[in-house]
């Protein structure tokens, strides 16, 4: 792997660039391997990295039917925190928060984690209790946040409407400090080229149409590139989870729905942290190209369709206007969708399945961008061991059964 | 005259209608009918901007909304609109236009040392660098930031306000060019209802700026006889200044049209934009193409422009663009540019054709002028620092053909398809060699039409557009029976098109070829990429921004499809485009937010008591879309003394309180108890008329979904009471379980939320106000026990009266129709004065609940909350079947030390502790801390002079009395408690009775 | 957008509508002879189909029916509506 660093870029530059390398191998997939993980997003390619890296298991694929990066981990708003209620989602999210700051030097890839603070704003009384309960949740699980009043919230970001006035006037927010934005494409290619340089093969255009099994054991993959072998296999496909799984005759309590966002014409910087706001369904940043980034709520409707519903896009609009009055003036440049792969208990699934061997890391529905680094470290111990790490333990399809659904929903503030 | 550039006749514009406008402070003449951008060429300004990245100097390219560089600032203060195209935007007078991006000056511009830096920054430069030390990286990022962003936001809110219309119609036409003018005439004439939507202010597209004719007519006249036409038909809706933006699924086409474009108000642009979302049934394409540029070093010197577009600026503005041009294509378009110069007056040096022997008519009639034509040549540089000097032109096997002075130096690389409406519905596209781009498959209700389609004579444009426009309405179902003749212009035989993507060999490597002008991407950018692995259009596109800018790539998407697709030595059908997305052009969020923002962001719901709130000096709370009474404070009061003053009064005497904000559904029928026996976990069908109960609503979860008291009006009448905030969704719920499951159930359900209203009155001295108000119900004890409903009158007035509690106190809760709630309760506060009656609102209801230990579903209960955990097991129906029952008994559920209602006092009872707060078993520093749970609601109860509070805890009811405390945000201060039964107040429940 | 085919008002917006989930999965007629794997799949897992997909919706804004549409949820093409046989 040709080492990225300040030196290197300008001894290359002085010959025109010309000598850099593929950051990772076109791969011809391999007959059999040990472990294969479908789907070449954030979280499949983080799974790979950590396989080889924490597991010594090198003789690993992972599958991509189109490009690299092309599913969500290309498509989100690039928010990262760990600010979330319950314990099990506080401790993988914060462990996964760790990760991310060092993340740039572990890949030797700059991803641009940039930690601008994050910032919740409330709008009710119950809101504002919401918000205490969770802040409350934070600090004793060792995650830093903050509770902010009106004034604090609008010295922060002083372009916020914080006039009493307004129809949901800001009774006041949480700050997560430490939580920020990553340059989303780049976390996908910093694991690909790290994982390609400890042996992985990665392997795009290649699509799973087919899971074999046999005694109950996955034995194999049918694909668009012929039969793979495989000792064990991650399905890490998002919106198309259920799809997969469908293959091996497994049902998930995933529902796949478009979520839209979009993006503005760039402005000279007017504010520096992200704002959320759960009742009107906004979360905001400026990218450091100037750029405002705009998420909304999913569509309602079961759909795999990338377009979304343009209805959305109005309200989250208007909601934007009311908050931010000086954007309405500010153009939208352009508006997308993802497939999110929704779980009742807005709570992602990284567990086994029925079938010995078949491993699920999905249901991160609107929010899984964040926990990229922590869900490849835990999916890889999980794959590597044929049993959960303790992080991942609740996250099991089997909480369906029980009932111990990781509900959090409950607190809509973190429904992102 | 300050115009040098301006001709002296000819032209669209108005010469009798002169304005000026400033540009960074300078005035600028021009006359109505400019653009910004002819009004500053025709002034002799070529410098309008810097680069993203490396702040070169740029001028504008083209004519039209493809521009990548003519981005500017318009106005000040709270109606400045950023990064608006200069070619776009209309010249009006006293508009000031600024420059973006460049600092201190345009002319000067201090970042423009980037440039120095770019062998060392090339696409993804980030990605490589920026690392070490790792703390530093907050400071490169807002060196960043700071390099980074065009425009300035406005610094006050927007003083405009936008409109959404809807818009039914049988054919749109997007584009009133040659082929969307003869589309309309054709759908018109069957009757058909059309709108036409054009971005430009004036109809006609490319025939303002050509010297053809059609039928007979120079085609601008043409243009304007066939506009006036067309808005004299009845059902022909014309949309000048608007562009359709967006194509959904449905065919829903989305419209921004520009309001008050020539009002003198520093507005500028999109000032009053009306959004129209538009079902039409039918769509004709007509959305032209974009001339693609050419790669060779330098091609974005202020100078170089589309040929296309210089024809534009001379016939259609009477501006020439230069003093002396050379000319490079690979087609024939750029000939008739070279015929406009002359007719202009402008010295063509050279023309540069790739092509080895162009055999058209232009190219015939351009030799005839005896301009140089230079074939199997190519411009490799232009030259010159801060503006075009000259062109440096080769042989295509790179033999040096000399260096051209020139100011002026026009390209066309072929044109692409404008297809990013139909791309962006994900409709299919087909590669089309001929014009060395992708153009639009026709769909059965997309009908391309024009150069779009990669036809790009006027001639037939016009045949293509009648065809379409008459296709379109036989599709929506208008046809009158024949197809009209389509207008006719002479056939201009043209030679083939000769693709030319790369430069050959390996000329001027070492100065920057632009690919994508406004992101500063490179050809040896996109070959970094490719060399990196970066392949997929999509990779090329997010790894070197190529596209990304304000211009969306509309110029630099097609050509980088060519060039990628010859580096890799691929087909470039293979290769692709990068999807497209909407918006075509940037919208405003204001003009897509429309009016649901300000008073209209969401209707705010108030009861028929509001006004009386209002006067008595109310402070309010947004519950939902409700607005609450939260408080009454007399006058000097804090919220504390006032809540204080409501609960005793209540406990002491009595309270009156608007409730009408609870839901309420009539459930009616000879099935109804069964219904409520399976959506309630308690039983229903044995209630006796005239009583009431209390009643769960669970989800399928088995967890408590909402909560409430229902009461048996009749035999086979309920009335049903909902929590405010649950009141559509419990009806939605019950809706959906009769409809399609319980089909066979005879109930009916009717909200009547909004037509009774309801006013509470709690408190011992309650009955004797309600006497004393006047009723016909009899009140003894005996007559209207506790959980019972009686109807009769109160102030006159028809009225349910239900003698429930939330307070715990003697308490009437009397429902009368919303339009004389307002009488009832100003006869009930009237006759309440002797008994000291007190308004109360919901705080003071919240702290008489908590000390009843009631819960609210959504605050006590979020969603993971169980009967059994609040303590309200009893309420399960061991002997039937309801919703939710069975989640009850799986393994989670029925664990011990799931989380319990208890009650929580503080040691010191002074102490309220905070809403939120978590409960632990020690105070400690470590972390993670364990946590028991939280606390749900927390008072000051003024009757027991103390702190109260309800909270969840693990575990909590099996260990009532044991010690807890309570973290606070401070890490060194717990408060500690010990838990307790949740009932504070009246245990027996002995007062509600009375 | 859809255009959603209501079969007492004709097509309408969608936002006139709410979206009720897959359709076709009937409450069990004894819940308490289910066991938790059973009464789990009928709460939680659902088919998520790509392509043709059967799901409930109410014409919450219009007549307040639930019905059901037959939509393909790539490309979200309606392909029918119909009614719930008994609603009256």
């Amino acid at each position: 792997m040709q080492f990225y660093s300040l030196p290197n870029l300008i001894r290359r530059g002085l010959r025109g660039h010309r000598d850099w390398t593929p950051a990772w191998r076109k791969a011809e997939p391999k007959p059999s391997y040990d472990v294969v993980i479908v789907g070449a997003g954030g979280h499949g390619l983080a799974t790979a990295y950590y396989l080889a890296k924490l597991h010594g298991v090198t003789n690993v694929a992972v599958l991509e039917r189109g490009w690299l990066g092309g599913g969500n981990i290309g498509r989100n708003t690039a928010i990262v925190r760990s600010n979330y209620l319950w314990d099990a989602s506080a401790h993988i999210y914060e462990f996964s928060l760790k990760l991310w700051e060092g993340l740039s030097q572990e890949l030797n890839y700059n991803v641009m984690f940039s930690q601008r603070g994050l910032l919740n704003i409330g709008h009710s009384e119950q809101e504002m209790r919401d918000l205490a309960r969770r802040v409350g949740a934070n600090q004793l699980n060792g995650i830093d946040a903050e509770l902010l009043s009106t004034h604090e919230v609008s010295k922060l970001v002083p372009i916020l409407n914080t006039s009493p006035h307004t129809r949901y006037p800001v009774l006041g927010g949480t700050l997560q400090r430490r939580g920020g934005v990553a340059r989303h494409d780049a976390v996908a290619w910093g694991y690909a080229r790290a994982a390609d340089a400890l042996g992985v093969d990665i392997v795009e255009n290649c699509e799973v149409t087919g899971i074999r099994t046999a005694n109950g054991r996955v034995t194999s993959l049918e694909t668009t590139r012929g039969e793979i072998r495989a000792g064990a296999v991650g399905l890490v496909v998002a919106g198309n989870a259920s799809v997969l799984a469908s293959m091996a005759g497994i049902r998930l309590p995933i529902q796949s729905h478009p979520l839209q966002a979009l993006v503005t014409e760039p402005l000279k910087p007017v504010f520096d942290p992200v704002v959320m706001s759960s009742a009107v369904h906004v979360y905001i940043h400026q990218t450091d190209r100037g750029e405002l980034v705009l998420g909304a709520g999913i569509d309602a409707p079961v759909s795999y369709d990338l377009n979304g519903n343009f209805r959305i896009i109005e309200h989250v609009l208007a909601a934007v206007c009311e908050l931010f009055p000086i954007f309405s003036r500010v153009r939208m440049l352009r508006q997308w969708a993802g497939t999110v792969d929704v779980c009742p208990d807005a709570s992602p699934i990284i567990s086994g399945t029925p079938i010995k061997g078949l491993f699920m890391n999905c249901g991160w529905g609107t929010g899984g961008f964040k926990a990229t680094p922590g869900s490849g470290w835990v999916f890889a111990h999980t794959l590597a061991h044929q049993e959960p790490h303790p992080l991942n333990e609740p996250f099991s399809l089997d909480r369906f059964t029980t009932g111990a659904l990781i509900d959090e929903h409950g607190a809509a503030a973190v429904a992102h | 005259m300050s115009q040098p550039f301006r001709l002296t006749q000819g032209g669209r514009i108005h010469r009798d209608e002169p304005l000026q406008f400033t540009f960074d402070g300078r005035p600028i003449d021009a006359f109505r009918g400019d653009t910004v951008a002819s009004a500053l060429l025709a002034n002799g300004v070529t410098l309008v901007g810097r680069s993203f990245k490396y702040h070169r100097p740029r001028g504008i390219v083209s004519a039209g909304a493809e521009d990548p560089n003519a981005f500017v600032q318009l106005g000040r203060g709270a109606r400045t609109l950023p990064n608006r195209l200069a070619t776009v935007t209309p010249a009006t007078p006293g508009l000031e236009v600024r420059h973006v991006n460049a600092w201190p000056s345009l002319d000067f511009d201090l970042m423009s040392a980037f440039g120095l830096a770019a062998p060392f920054i090339p696409a993804g430069f980030y990605y490589k660098t920026l690392m070490w030390p790792r703390r530093f990286w907050p400071l490169y990022e807002h060196f960043l930031r700071h390099a980074a962003g065009l425009g300035h936001a406005p610094d006050a809110p927007d003083p405009d306000r936008y409109d959404h219309v809807h818009a039914h119609c049988d054919v749109l036409v997007v584009g009133a060019g040659a082929a969307g003018l003869a589309a309309a005439r054709a759908a018109a004439q069957t009757g058909a209802r059309v709108i036409v939507a054009d971005e430009q202010a004036k109809f006609g597209g490319g025939l303002l700026s050509t010297s053809e004719r059609v039928d007979g007519l120079p085609a601008p006249q043409w243009a304007d006889a066939a506009t006036a036409q067309l808005s004299s038909a009845s059902d022909v809706t014309l949309l000048p200044n608007t562009t359709a933006f967006g194509l959904y699924e449905s065919n829903l086409v989305l419209l921004a049209e520009r309001l008050h474009t020539d009002q003198p108000d520093n507005a500028g642009a999109e000032s009053g934009a009306r959004v129209w979302r538009v079902l039409p049934r039918q769509i004709v394409l007509a959305t032209g193409a974009h001339e693609r540029p050419l790669l060779f070093a330098n091609n974005d010197r202020p100078g170089v422009m589309l040929a296309g577009a210089i024809s534009t600026y001379v016939n259609r503005y009477a501006v020439v663009t230069g003093s002396r041009a050379v000319l490079f294509t690979n087609n024939d378009s750029a000939y008739r540019t070279a015929l406009d110069l002359v007719e202009a007056e402008v010295p063509v040096a050279a023309i540069a054709d790739v092509r080895v022997d162009p055999d058209g008519i232009l190219p015939a009639q351009t030799r005839a002028q005896g301009i140089p034509i230079h074939t199997g040549a190519v411009v490799v540089q232009a030259h010159g620092r801060g503006r075009l000097a000259a062109a440096e032109l080769c042989s295509l096997d790179g033999a040096p053909l000399g260096t051209v002075e020139c100011d002026l130096l026009g390209v066309s690389g072929g044109f692409a398809p404008a297809l990013h409406l139909h791309a962006q519905a994900g409709a299919p596209m087909t590669w089309n060699p001929q014009i060395a781009a992708f153009a639009p498959q026709p769909s059965h209700d997309i009908h391309p039409a024009g150069a779009v389609t990669g036809q790009l004579d006027l001639a037939s444009a016009l045949r293509q557009g009648t065809a379409a426009g008459a296709a379109a309405a036989a599709a929506a179902g208008c046809s009158n029976g024949h197809t009209p003749a389509a207008p006719q212009a002479a056939e201009t035989p043209t030679s083939d098109l000769k693709p030319y993507w790369l430069p050959p060999g390996d000329l001027a490597r070492t100065k920057p070829q632009f690919v994508d002008v406004h992101e500063d991407v490179t050809l040896d950018d996109l070959r970094l990429s490719l060399r990196e692995g970066f392949e997929s259009i999509e990779h090329v596109k997010r790894y070197t921004t190529l596209g990304m800018g304000p211009d969306q790539g509309k110029l630099a998407n097609p050509l980088a499809t060519g060039v990628i697709a010859e580096l890799l030595g691929r087909d470039p059908a293979s290769v692709g485009t990068p999807r497209h997305r909407p918006a075509y052009s940037p919208v405003s969020l204001g003009a897509i937010a429309g009016r649901h923002i300000g008073e209209l962001a969401d209707p705010v719901r108030v009861t028929p008591m509001q006004d009386w709130h209002e006067s008595a000096g109310t402070r309010f709370e947004n519950v939902g879309q409700w607005r609450r009474a939260w408080y009454y404070p007399h006058p000097g009061e804090s919220m504390h003394e006032a809540v204080a003053r409501e609960c005793l009064a209540v406990r002491h005497r009595v309270g009156i309180l608007d409730y009408s904000t609870l839901g309420k559904i009539e459930v009616t029928g000879p099935d109804a108890g069964e219904f409520l026996d399976r959506v309630y976990t308690n039983a229903w069908k044995r209630l006796r008329p005239g009583r009431c109960r209390y009643g769960l609503m669970l989800g399928k979860d088995g967890m408590i979904f909402d909560d409430g008291v229902t009461a048996r009006l009749d035999h086979q009448r309920y009335l049903m009471f909902t929590s405010t905030a649950n009141a559509a969704p419990v009806l939605a719920w019950l809706e959906q379980w009769l409809q399609t499951e319980w089909t066979d159930l005879r109930v009916y359900l009717t909200s009547v939320s909004e037509h009774w209203s309801n006013i509470a009155l709690a408190g011992p001295r309650s009955r004797e106000v309600l006497a004393a108000a006047g009723t016909d119900i009899p009140l003894a004890r005996e007559d209207f026990p506790f959980m019972t409903f009686r109807e009769g009158t109160v102030a006159g007035v028809p009225a349910r009266v239900f003698r429930i509690s939330f307070s715990g106190e003697l308490s009437y809760e009397i429902n009368v129709p919303a339009d004389r709630a307002r009488h009832v309760w100003e006869a009930l506060f009237d006759a309440g004065r002797s008994f000291g009656i007190t308004p109360y609102g919901t705080e003071t209801m919240h702290v008489l609940r908590a000390e009843k230990g009631f819960i609210i579903v959504g605050q006590e209960t979020d969603g993971s909350v169980t009967p059994e955990d609040v303590g309200l097991g009893r309420l399960l129906s061991r002997r039937k079947d309801f919703l939710g029952k069975r989640s009850l008994s799986r393994p989670d559920s029925v664990r011990p030390d799931r989380k319990q209602l208890v009650g929580l006092l503080t040691d010191d009872p002074a102490q309220v502790l905070p809403e939120g707060g978590h409960v632990v078993d020690a105070p400690g520093r470590r972390r993670p801390l364990p946590m028991r749970g939280h606390v749900t609601s927390s008072y000051f109860s003024p009757v027991l002079g103390r702190s109260i509070a309800l909270a969840m805890v693990a575990g909590g009811r099996a260990a009532l009395g044991e010690r807890l405390y309570v973290a606070t945000l401070d890490d060194d201060r717990w408060l500690p408690a010990r838990s307790c039964h949740p009932v504070f107040y009246d245990p027996q429940g002995a007062r509600q009775h009375v | 957008m859809l255009l959603i085919p209501c079969p007492w008002c004709g097509p309408r917006e969608d936002d006139e509508f709410t979206f009720g989930g897959e359709a076709d999965i009937p409450r069990p007629a004894d819940p308490d002879a289910l066991t938790d794997e059973q009464w789990a799949d009928y709460l939680f897992m659902r088919d998520n189909r790509r392509g043709r997909h059967r799901e409930q919706w109410c014409h919450t804004a219009g007549c307040r029916r639930w019905f059901i549409v037959e939509r393909d949820t790539v490309t979200n093409e309606i392909l029918g509506a119909s009614t719930y046989g008994n609603s009256s």
